[in-house]
């Protein structure tokens, strides 16, 4: 058994450093899926080598400002069928910022060093041990506080919705749950920092918790969605299908496994 | 003041002009002096649908860059007084278009009619957008399958959010939705969407249900807005729509299959 006099001289189990590592760069200029297919076919075909298993930096910095939001969903099961693996975006508008986000695809800053510099600042406003002592009795504490720092907790704010949700529509309750009194319609997107309730048939896709509240749930009163997703974990139309559609049910994680049940037990 | 209506769908194809032409009509015959302006710049069609596509000298564009008059541009119906007609352009594309020229046009009209139509392009481009910005009313023709309910949801979004009252935060336009080529008999099979699933998905008020018939393909050949026919099931369906419109309560009909409407009302009665 390990006890406190063993740790007292051991460092952190990891430590996060400034880095410049070279990625090969996407730079979209528009999105297709057609057209993306092809080209990244056709482009995989050439140089089969080059593109196995390789990471890769979606650049929106030469796409439109107006360009409406990409699925990035969508463009990185593309990319992944032909070996290539999307792991951030770089440049592009808030809402693609946010749309990728959802997406699992972070954005990387303009100066990766200045968040650097700032996520070392926070940790040190926080007091977490940078080497030496493990404050075993401290733990619990530290752990909440490390959430508070890198997770943006929501708030008790609420943004409620009480018209249908049009297709082709977007909807963000930054920070706060989001309540629609009315229906969500198919190619509808509605977002949220905290919990999703629809009272009207959801048929759309609903993502909560997107920056990474993993307590955050979905409820609904008619099931008939095209994705729900909680911190990032999702489902798509085809296994939402199985055992509650059309029913009142509510999404949450268990782990990282997104799980759904019906509303009332 | 006159009221701006547009009629718009997203989806093409799915009967806004024979709507316009039928619904400017209707107003006419009610004695409201009415206007219908085709925004299809480039696809000109409401001309042909009214049988006024010979008399067309100057167009929509025209007017806009200030190469002729409104009452040079404006058409009379043949049929009925109180009716006019201002075309398309067949000749330039939707870029002709302008927000200024379109409300400097539609200010004028406001003058002197009652009801100005305005037929909106397919899509939701220039064209669309122009033809619903300064919207009061609109009329959504959507038809009983998923990819038309999807484009008229789409549109309806457009509507709260790109209009002049959206953007202004006005009160939002009033909307209708006028189900258009319903067949009963294929509802009843299971191939198409019936009444309520559309109104379901759509969530907007119910104006008026126009049978699929025979008689509108005729009556757009023959130049002849289709609510002229009143032995036809679609002339007296868009007749009820007018009426609902203007504010009277009229139970919606042709719900059911031709054949059997009668023997399923009286089974139905009694099983009610």
């Amino acid at each position: 058994m390990i006890t406190e006099d063993t740790l007292t001289i051991v460092e952190p189990c990891f430590q996060l450093k400034g880095s410049r590592l070279p990625f090969t760069l996407l730079e979209l200029y528009y999105y297709d899926y057609a057209e993306f297919n092809q080209r990244l076919e056709t482009l995989v075909k050439q140089a089969p080598g080059f593109f196995r298993e390789t990471p890769l930096v979606i650049s929106l910095e030469k796409l439109d400002s107006q360009h409406p939001p990409i699925d990035f969903i969508e463009l990185t099961e593309i990319c992944r069928a032909y070996g290539v693996h999307p792991i951030a975006i770089k440049g592009g508008s808030d809402t693609q910022q946010l749309t990728a986000l959802v997406a699992g695809l972070p954005s990387i800053p303009a100066n990766p060093t200045q968040k650097l510099a700032k996520l070392n600042f926070d940790l040190v406003n926080n007091e977490l041990p940078r080497s030496g002592a493990r404050p075993a009795p401290r733990q619990d504490a530290t752990r909440s506080e490390l959430d508070g720092a890198n997770i943006k907790r929501p708030t008790l704010a609420t943004k409620l919705i009480t018209k249908p949700v049009r297709s082709g529509q977007q909807i963000y309750a930054a920070n706060a749950d989001l309540v629609v009194l009315a229906p969500v319609s198919a190619g509808a997107e509605i977002l949220a920092d905290g919990n999703i309730h629809v009272y009207g048939t959801l048929r759309g896709r609903a993502l909560a918790g997107i920056k990474g509240n993993t307590d955050a749930r979905i409820f609904c009163q008619c099931l008939e969605a095209e994705l729900l997703s909680i911190a990032g974990r999702y489902k798509l139309n085809d296994d939402l299908r199985d055992a509650h559609w059309q029913m009142p049910i509510q999404a949450y994680l268990v782990g990282t496994q997104l799980r759904i049940s019906p509303l009332v037990e | 003041m006159a009221k701006i209506i547009v009629i718009t769908s997203g989806k093409g194809g799915v009967g806004k002009t024979t709507t316009s032409a039928s619904f400017a009509t209707g107003l006419a015959q009610r004695g409201y002096k009415t206007v219908v302006i085709d925004f299809d710049v480039g696809l000109r069609n409401l001309d042909l649908l009214m049988n006024c596509e010979r008399r067309v000298v100057y167009d929509f564009i025209n007017v806009i860059k200030n190469e002729a008059t409104l009452n040079q541009a404006l058409i009379k119906d043949k049929r009925i007084d109180n009716l006019y007609i201002l075309p398309a352009s067949q000749t330039r594309d939707k870029d002709a278009l302008t927000k200024e020229g379109v409300e400097k046009i539609l200010q004028e009209l406001s003058a002197t009619y009652d009801y100005i139509l305005c037929d909106s392009p397919a899509g939701i481009e220039k064209g669309a957008l122009l033809a619903l910005y300064f919207a009061d009313e609109a009329i959504i023709v959507t038809n009983p399958e998923v990819s038309s309910v999807r484009d008229s949801d789409r549109i309806l979004g457009i509507l709260q959010s790109k209009s002049k009252r959206a953007e202004l935060g006005k009160e939002p336009i009033k909307e209708h939705l006028l189900l258009t080529r319903y067949a009963p008999d294929r509802v009843e099979r299971g191939e198409m969407l019936s009444v309520e699933d559309v109104r379901d998905i759509l969530s907007i008020p119910l104006l008026g249900i126009i049978p699929e018939s025979t008689s509108v393909l005729s009556a757009s050949n023959e130049g002849c807005p289709v609510i002229w026919d009143q032995s036809s099931t679609a002339g007296l369906a868009y007749k009820d729509a007018i009426n609902r419109f203007l504010g009277e309560t009229i139970e919606h009909r042709f719900l059911l299959p031709e054949k059997k409407s009668f023997l399923r009302r009286m089974f139905g009665g009694l099983g009610a």
